[in-house]
């Protein structure tokens, strides 16, 4: 036993080395090995022509490793990947690599292989991954999973600038300019949420509201939960206590009430993909979202999405957040190929095949290591030149997933039991008093921590 | 004869006899029976008594399904405001679906019962439409209907000069949305049912009432009713099963919302066990069903042994 795994750590070191050098010299690493099988579950990208790519990729190395791999691309449309990893949790079996959505690795650590190794091996060679996949990927004091930038993705304020500057007199693409170094520090600290305000009811004047849903989805908890962090309030911190309780929620709800009024009536019956309709259709002026609905718009309005600049969220008193929906990639326990399948995720989260898979996701793609944001893809890819530029994040944004900072059992109910759009629902359209309903969240919040 | 042979036929015998006993149950007609019932049994078995105990068994768990709790995920759920929603929502989707998919569907058979019959065979055909499509796929399309934002409804009743209704977003539209279309899916099967039910009364009855001077109302009432009577009750029941396990159609429509006021037992287990990872509560959840149906089939059932016996 001991000699496998000293056996295991010598290919392991070994695919380190080669992962960064001999993937541009030769194309692809080769570690000396039986021949194996490895089944991989991945996510099934909406971006034509990404899983080719990635196919290509994950066969090239498989030949070269003498590694048979098996590649199921899952929809994550109707929880079909979260019900596949949910399945295989249970039964013990299925794939050796599986593709886990945010909250998973939370839920199957118990039965995923430690990927630490991998992680820190990456982290030396590339630096930190950023916090929010760090706190999703890193629990009691392990990688349980590794974070995966394919399907990862963060939730920028998508912006007519046309209709902004015109209607609201702000000029997004001024003030987030294609080039970091070209910021105006007054211009961009200018940029908060009582600004935003102002121009979501010039623009709303104007027949062009912005739109943000409300309801029971993600999108809904990925700019509430930025909202509520920019101005401190965090539904549980990170030693557990309920911190929900404060003036400054009942702060945000007020400000949500004003900010709603601006907004379609119909965004607390929106689904995840409503907001992409809305700006699509030219009636709305700005989404929260990562750029999957400007590609939409590219192909059926060219006309809209040649006006539509991603950029960053307005501040709050407590500084800037952006929403983020990183995935994973999990080795079960029971892979009887742990270590091919962790040289196979070594590989793919290495610089030179990163770029190929951000490049074939046109950018939608979201790496964990701030390392790879220099890719030129953002600055690139158009119309309108550079309006993809500060998807990643350029300037003071920190990255949130709803449901951080507290430990991630919370965290996961904080998010998919809508804590926060329940919370203001209730309030901006069920006519519930403020209090009444964060005394609502807090004994929610309670219940949370049942074990 | 030497002790030997007597040995020999008893050994014979005994051969033999097992033999041709099993010949013998083989040919019994209960045996027979058995036989071809079993595929059926080890099926049920499979796919309803094993998960069925095993979600008891699950019930009985805590969070991390590492410690036996008894009936604590239960008592639980009893302390949450969001459950006795979930509750209040499930009886009235499953009494206000089942009443008006019972009072469409007669009044489809009766009105279908009374064309001629090629007449008959064109709109029952049309009429099972709903039913046959697959639940998922027509919730989609329903999806399209009330879509807030482009919704085809919505753009019909701005034509007629009414003002659009927010079929997904407002509490009460979206529950009187997801109602809607589980009795557009459900009517159907009443429809066809309660056919067949007035397919076998006697036509005499309805001749002989004539010629005593009974009114139409007066025939439904004395004559069609008592005779549908059991009818009406299995049905019921059975709809009352199916409705209280509603998922597809709240799922892809409003996903529970707004502001989680149209979950049902099912819609919020799946977000329990699977979202959240909590599969005791979720199991929980879903088992509240079990007493309800329960005590609906023995009052029915026993409803349908009275009058038949």
């Amino acid at each position: 036993m001991e000699q496998m795994e000293q056996s295991n750590r010598r290919s392991f070191l070994r695919t380190v080395t080669a992962g960064a050098a001999a993937a541009t010299l030769a194309g692809v690493p080769r570690v000396a090995r039986a021949q194996t099988k490895l089944t991989f579950g991945l996510w099934d990208h909406w971006v034509p022509g990404a899983n080719d790519v990635l196919k290509g990729i994950v066969t090239d190395w498989g030949k070269s490793n003498r590694v048979d791999i098996g590649i199921d691309f899952i929809t994550s449309i109707g929880n079909k990947l979260d019900l596949t990893a949910a399945a295989e949790y249970r039964a013990g079996s299925g794939h050796d690599i599986i593709t886990l959505g945010t909250w998973n690795p939370t839920l199957y650590k118990e039965k995923l292989e430690p990927m630490s190794d991998v992680a820190e091996s990456l982290i030396k060679q590339y630096g930190k991954f950023q916090e929010n996949a760090t706190y999703l990927n890193f629990q009691d004091g392990r990688w349980v999973t590794l974070p995966a930038p394919i399907g990862s993705h963060t939730y920028p304020l998508e912006t007519r600038m046309d209709i902004w500057k015109k209607s609201a007199g702000i000029d997004v693409q001024e003030m987030f300019p294609a080039d970091v170094k070209k910021r105006d520090k007054k211009k961009i600290d200018a940029w908060d949420w009582k600004m935003f305000l102002a121009g979501a009811k010039k623009v709303h004047a104007a027949g062009f509201p912005l739109g943000a849903s409300i309801a029971e989805n993600t999108d809904s908890n990925d700019w509430l939960g930025p909202l509520f962090a920019s101005h401190g309030v965090f539904p549980i911190d990170e030693k557990g206590n309920i911190t929900i309780e404060q003036d400054a929620t009942l702060q945000v709800i007020e400000y949500l009430k004003e900010l709603t009024k601006y907004m379609p009536r119909d965004i607390y019956g929106w689904d995840d993909a409503s907001n992409n309709r809305w700006l699509i259709s030219g009636k709305g002026s700005a989404i929260i979202n990562p750029p999957s609905a400007w590609t939409v718009a590219k192909r059926d309005q060219p006309a809209v999405a040649a006006q539509v600049w991603h950029h960053d969220m307005p501040r709050g008193p407590k500084g800037r957040w952006r929403g983020a929906l990183p995935f994973s990639w999990g080795v079960w326990s029971w892979s009887k190929n742990k270590q091919a399948a962790k040289d196979l995720l070594l590989y793919l989260s290495t610089r030179e095949v990163q770029w190929k898979l951000i490049t074939a996701s046109q950018g939608y793609d979201y790496p964990a290591l701030p390392a790879f944001f220099n890719h030129p893809i953002w600055q690139e890819i158009e119309p309108p030149k550079g309006g993809q530029y500060n998807y990643p994040v350029r300037g003071d944004e920190k990255l949130i997933v709803a449901g951080w900072p507290g430990k991630q059992e919370y965290g996961v109910q904080i998010y998919y039991k809508w804590l926060l759009p329940t919370m203001v629902g209730k309030v901006t359209s069920g006519g519930m008093a403020p209090k009444e309903a964060v005394k609502w969240a807090a004994k929610e919040l309670e219940s949370y921590k049942r074990g | 004869m030497s002790p030997n042979s007597t040995a020999v036929d008893a050994a014979a015998t005994a051969r033999v006899r097992p033999a041709r006993s099993l010949r013998l149950r083989l040919h019994s007609r209960s045996a027979i029976a058995v036989l071809m019932c079993l595929p059926l049994l080890i099926l049920i078995a499979g796919l309803v008594a094993y998960p069925f105990f095993y979600s008891i068994y699950l019930s009985m768990l805590n969070k991390r399904e590492t410690a036996f709790v008894g009936l604590a995920n239960f008592a639980y759920l009893t302390t949450r405001e969001t459950f006795w929603m979930v509750v209040r929502m499930s009886f009235l989707f499953t009494f206000l679906a089942v009443l008006w998919k019972a009072v469409l569907g007669f009044t489809l058979a009766v009105v279908i019962n009374t064309l001629p019959q090629r007449g008959q065979r064109v709109w029952r055909g049309i009429s099972l439409v709903p039913w046959v499509m697959p639940l998922a796929l027509s919730s989609l399309g329903w999806w399209w209907i009330y879509e807030p934002t482009h919704s085809a409804l919505n753009w019909i009743l701005v034509v007629v000069g009414l003002s659009p209704k927010p079929w997904l977003s407002d509490p009460v539209w979206a529950k009187f949305s997801v109602i809607l279309v589980n009795i557009w899916y459900g009517t159907p099967f009443f429809m066809i049912t309660y056919l067949a039910g007035l397919k076998s009364i006697p036509v005499e009855l309805y001749e002989s009432s004539a010629i005593d001077g009974a009114s139409a109302p007066q025939r439904l009432r004395y004559i069609t009713l008592p005779m549908l009577k059991n009818i009406i009750a299995v049905t019921v029941l059975f709809s009352t099963i199916v409705t209280l396990a509603t998922f597809d159609i709240i799922r892809v429509l409003t996903r529970g919302g707004p502001r989680q006021t149209t979950h049902v037992f099912g819609t919020y287990a799946f977000e329990l066990g699977i979202a959240t990872g909590d599969v005791p509560l979720g199991a929980a959840v879903s088992l509240f069903m079990f007493p309800i149906l329960a005590v609906s089939a023995f009052f029915i059932l026993r409803g349908i042994r009275q009058s038949t016996a």
